[in-house]
């Protein structure tokens, strides 16, 4: 039944509600806001990287917080769910800024959310610094008050493809005899892979013979699989996150395929060696940071402290590899914290000033901004699972194991 | 498109597995048609949740998994417990939905996928999952044709299913009053059928034989909380295109739509395998659709 | 209290009311202008989902296909008549595209125009094809078609495919620019309300209700059936098309899936709305519409992770147990409030159920 009374009632709760969260930013604090994906289809990694924002921001406030002009803050993010859909991104950008008094953005997961937020976030000049969104198409907008921690997309496989090019000619194969597969999920994301791919490929002179692209409600990749046993690729390159990489993992083993050799994206945050031990052996992932690498910093330690620690006090990781997509979330928090100390304010324009002249080395590897806002110093390295664990095998400069070829 | 049709040609054994590939998952979609059927043909109900309840019967049967016990035992037990939640959703919800009007019931279970989804996304979270048993594929001609012993398994159990549903409706006493209230539920009443238990077993039933297609689903796929509606959508497909009522046709067509989504994908690329899902209930209603109307003209 | 809902002034004061907030609000509350923007697209899709749904009696889960259509058929003409549409959506990221003001403008006036129009020839072409279908059928088939073309249209290449395409931005000063899309998405929803309020009364009126109670007896009395549930259709296509050409500029990216053709939030959104408000009226709709947008929004902000649980259980009580919505449901109980017309009404509610 419809009464007036508690209608009323429920109004006045709502609005105290809402003025209640707009007063807790005034206190000795400096909210971030995002929109992430709680539900929906990138509700896995959308938690990875709120996990790794919620660490970041325990992390530094337990050492003390953001030290601006001898005042400790301490950091707060309001986090809204964007359903994983750029409808709603955008909107709830806009809400964060106008409604919740939110002064500086984290980015969202996935690069078509973060394309619905960048506009927002630069009409009211709001600084994002984002670790989950890698589409190259963001930073050749002229964004200014965009920044991001990761490589962009096109360099995710771009040493897959360098490496099968190494390999044909260390076996005294033209590199144009090498025939390449692709399958790429049709999204925002991996379809900027694929045209990082594609050049790469055009480049090193291999030779494209199958190139699919996989539905979003992926299930099946039966019909890819059987293009594989008529055509026998050399190399077969997947993406399509998490699902995408289970699926072709699982399906290649099914339908008994060798192939020489496998890359992949989101290994990690499919579980790869948990879900298939031994069939996912030799399958080489694309990573934006490994826990072996030698990066370091005084916050979080060496890249490996930072692993021990995240399975230590998040129980969910406790069994599984810590996915990339959670360090860099954490390293885009950390980003804020120096951004601030460095400005010495909590002008937006001066951070942003700050942001754009970041030049630190994190426990997630060294981040200087390019004028387009995109990571420019770290490399994406590509690992290979071998004996259920994941070891760098290229770029030669960080490479600590030997590739294993053929697979199988 | 004419390479992929010319690689089917040129090897027919490639074409085969497809095929036998297609038969073998078309036996668990032609299950989860059945139990649609059998709601929609019984008491008019249009269940959108379908998927879901398939979904939830992977997760129990996953979740089961985990703690040791073979999906041949899960299973079971995924089947017992749609049956408990399919009663409880009728009693709550769908019981209230029979009566009305035909959309009512499309509406009302999109509300209940909604909640059922993520309610599972809340217990489980939100990660792909999948029961990897791991076993080693039958291989024919030099590999080129692979037979995938989970599949297998799941067609035969889906077949086992099906088979025992289908004895258990026409031998058994519910059997013959779920068919009669079918044909006429008030005529069935007359006669001292009590049409609401027959309504509720049913709709139960239907919740169960999913949950059994979502333990055969566990084994051979990844699955996340929120794909349940893929299944719901090829469910709708079936069954459209078979017509209720008739058990023969729905899973000659679920066996159809197995194969025509494999040789599909293949020809056109694995990007339109949703879109040949779809299109094809498209085309079957408009078929349907231009032979009633020639029918009618015969008739006048 | 006889008829109060009737007497010219009090109407005069209402519509003037609503007029006056509609302008105020955003004015008053400017952080809520994005908000307001989709509330007033809400009421556009309830108002336009009831032409078929409630007056006429045809449920269709597929009107969303035109939303999409409308955004993607302005943004091919927003871009396309000043730069190459594929170098634009390439993958590869392509340049910087600059739009001047008066390109922005005159593109925008040309896109709405085109989407207007190409909606209804879709309309009309695909009302010949679904129209044969009854009751549940007819729900599934426009779903099913509005699936399928979002899939479809996420493997077309020119206009970006599954990676969805970046609209212009807007060339002036850019805190404005919300109030812009405002102001259209305002004007977008009068329009159409006080269309339909004409063309309820008309007899055209009387006809899609005539099919509604049954379609055999209305053809039997000579009206054209066929052609006047393709106008009807049309008439909504026109409206959402333009709607889906103001949001997909208001959004400034959208992508086939989930922006354009979203059949499983907006699509059924559309649905639920009139019914929460009382279908087959006129102010239903308006009243559903505002009321599931502003339920919709507080849920989304206080009750994070339970926002979906707390929609669906909405969505079944609705269904379940408030088959006759608001304006139905006020209508039982206070007839007189709507003056000579109870009979009239009390009739149709009765037929209704």
């Amino acid at each position: 039944m419809f009464h007036y009374r508690t209608f009323m009632k429920a109004v006045a709760v709502t609005s105290a509600l809402v003025a209640s969260s707009v007063a807790a930013n005034a206190a000795d604090t400096i909210l971030l806001g995002s929109a992430i994906s709680l539900t929906g289809k990138y509700a896995t990694a959308g938690n990875h990287a709120k996990v790794g924002y919620d660490f970041a921001v325990k992390k530094i406030n337990a050492a003390g917080g953001v030290k601006i002009g001898g005042k400790s803050y301490m950091l707060e993010v309001k986090y809204y769910d964007d359903e994983s859909t750029p409808a709603r991104g955008g909107q709830l950008a806009e809400r964060l800024i106008n409604q919740d008094g939110v002064q500086y953005m984290l980015g969202p997961y996935s690069s078509g959310l973060t394309k619905a937020i960048a506009p927002v976030t630069e009409k009211y000049k709001i600084p994002m610094v984002e670790a989950e969104g890698a589409s190259r198409s963001l930073f050749n907008k002229g964004y200014k008050y965009l920044f991001a921690v990761l490589s962009t997309s096109e360099q995710y496989l771009a040493s897959a493809v360098a490496l099968a090019a190494d390999v044909a000619k260390a076996n005294g194969k033209k590199p144009g005899d090498v025939k390449v597969a692709l399958a790429f999920e049709n999204d925002p994301f991996s379809l900027d892979v694929r045209a990082g791919v594609i050049d790469d490929i055009k480049k090193h002179g291999l030779k494209i013979v199958i190139d699919d692209k996989l539905p979003r409600n992926l299930t099946d990749m039966t019909a890819t699989m059987t293009k594989i046993k008529a055509l026998k690729p050399d190399v077969f390159i997947v993406s399509g996150h998490s699902k995408g990489a289970g699926t072709a993992t699982r399906q290649i083993a099914e339908m008994k395929l060798s192939i020489p050799m496998v890359a992949m994206t989101h290994c990690e945050s499919a579980n790869l060696v948990g879900k298939y031990k031994e069939t996912a052996e030799g399958m080489l992932c694309a990573t934006q940071w490994a826990e072996t690498l030698t990066y370091k910093d005084p916050m979080f330690g060496t890249a490996a402290e930072f692993n021990a620690e995240i399975k230590k006090t998040v129980p969910e990781y406790a069994n599984k590899s810590v996915p990339y997509q959670l360090a860099q979330a954490a390293a885009a928090v950390y980003v804020f914290k120096d951004a601030f100390e460095r400005s010495g304010s909590l002008d937006k324009d001066k951070l942003r000033d700050a942001l754009s002249a970041t030049n630190m080395k994190t426990f997630y590897g060294d981040i200087k901004f390019s004028a387009a806002g995109n990571n420019t110093a770290k490399p994406m390295v590509l690992r290979q699972i071998q004996n259920g664990k994941y070891n760098v095998v290229a770029p030669t400069a960080f490479a600590s194991h030997k590739l294993d070829w053929p697979r199988k | 498109m004419w390479d992929n049709l010319q690689i089917m040609f040129s090897i027919p054994v490639l074409t085969l597995g497809m095929i036998i590939d297609g038969l073998l998952i078309g036996g668990i979609f032609a299950l989860i048609a059945y139990g649609l059927a059998l709601v929609w043909g019984v008491m008019n109900v249009k269940n959108l949740a379908q998927g879901d309840f398939v979904i939830l019967g992977a997760y129990v049967t996953w979740w089961l998994y985990g703690y040791g016990i073979n999906p041949i035992f899960g299973i079971p037990v995924a089947f017992a417990a749609l049956w408990g939640l399919g009663w409880i959703i009728y009693k709550l919800v769908i019981c209230r939905v029979i009566e009305h009007d035909l959309f009512t019931s499309l509406l009302a279970t999109f509300g209940i996928a909604i909640v059922m989804q993520q309610t599972m996304k809340i217990v489980f979270g939100a990660d792909e999952q999948t029961i990897a048993l791991n076993l080693e594929s039958f291989g024919f001609f030099d590999n080129l044709l692979t037979i995938q012993p989970t599949r297998l398994i799941a067609f035969i159990s889906a077949i086992v299913l099906a088979v025992a549903v289908i004895s258990f409706m026409k031998r058994s006493r519910m059997g013959q009053a779920i068919r009669a209230t079918a044909q006429n539920p008030r005529a069935a009443r007359v006669m001292g059928i009590d049409t609401e238990k027959v309504y509720s077993f049913t709709f139960s039933l239907n919740a169960a034989i999913c949950g059994a297609a979502g333990g055969l689903i566990s084994m051979i796929w990844e699955f996340q909380p929120f794909i349940g509606l893929i299944y719901s959508i090829r469910a709708f497909v079936i069954v459209t295109a078979a017509g209720l009522g008739n058990l023969a046709a729905v899973i000659a067509a679920g066996l159809g739509m197995g194969v025509v989504e494999q040789t599909g994908a293949f020809v056109f690329g694995t990007e339109y395998q949703q879109a040949i899902v779809v299109g094809l209930l498209v085309v079957v209603l408009l078929v349907k659709l231009v032979l009633s109307s020639r029918r009618r003209q015969v008739v006048e | 209290m006889n008829s109060i809902m009737n007497s010219p002034v009090a109407k005069f004061a209402l519509y003037a009311t609503i007029l006056a907030l509609g302008i105020l609000l955003p004015m008053w509350f400017p952080n809520y202008t994005g908000q307001m923007t989709v509330m007033w697209m809400m009421v556009v899709f309830a108002l336009t989902w009831d032409i078929l749904g409630g007056q006429m009696g045809y449920n269709s889960l597929g009107n969303i296909f035109f939303f999409g259509a409308g955004m993607y058929a302005t943004g091919m003409v927003q871009v396309g008549m000043f730069y190459d549409l594929a170098e634009y959506n390439s993958a590869a990221g392509g340049g910087i595209f600059n739009f001047t003001f008066s390109q922005y403008f005159t593109g925008m006036a040309a896109g709405f125009v085109v989407a207007a129009i190409v909606c209804v020839i879709l309309a009309v072409i695909l009302g010949r094809l679904v129209f044969g279908l009854r009751g549940p059928y007819f729900a599934i088939g426009t779903l099913a078609i509005a699936t399928v073309v979002g899939e479809l249209v996420s493997t077309w290449e020119l206009v970006g495919g599954g990676q969805g395409m970046s609209m212009p931005n807007y060339p002036g000063d850019l805190g404005e620019a919300k109030f812009v899309f405002y102001s259209m998405m305002f004007v977008l929803a009068i329009c159409t309300f006080a269309f339909l309020r004409w063309l309820y009364g008309s007899r055209f009126g009387l006809a899609i209700n005539a099919i509604r109670d049954d379609e055999e007896k209305a053809e039997g009395m000579g009206i054209h059936t066929l052609r006047y549930k393709t106008v009807a259709w049309s008439i909504a296509a026109f409206f959402l098309g333009i709607a889906g050409a103001i949001y997909g500029n208001f959004n400034n990216f959208f992508e086939p899936i989930d922006v354009a053709f979203p059949t499983t939030t907006f699509g059924i959104f559309m649905v639920l709305m009139v019914l929460l408000g009382g279908k087959g009226t006129l102010w239903g709709p308006v009243i559903g519409a505002i009321l599931f947008h502003v339920i919709k929004e507080v849920t989304w902000t206080y009750l994070l992770n339970l926002q979906w649980v707390a929609l669906g259980l909405l969505i079944v009580v609705t269904v379940v147990y408030f088959q006759e919505g608001i304006m139905g449901w006020i209508m039982r109980k206070k007839p007189t409030w709507f003056g000579i017309r109870v009979e009239g009404e009390k009739q149709r509610l009765g037929d209704m159920r």
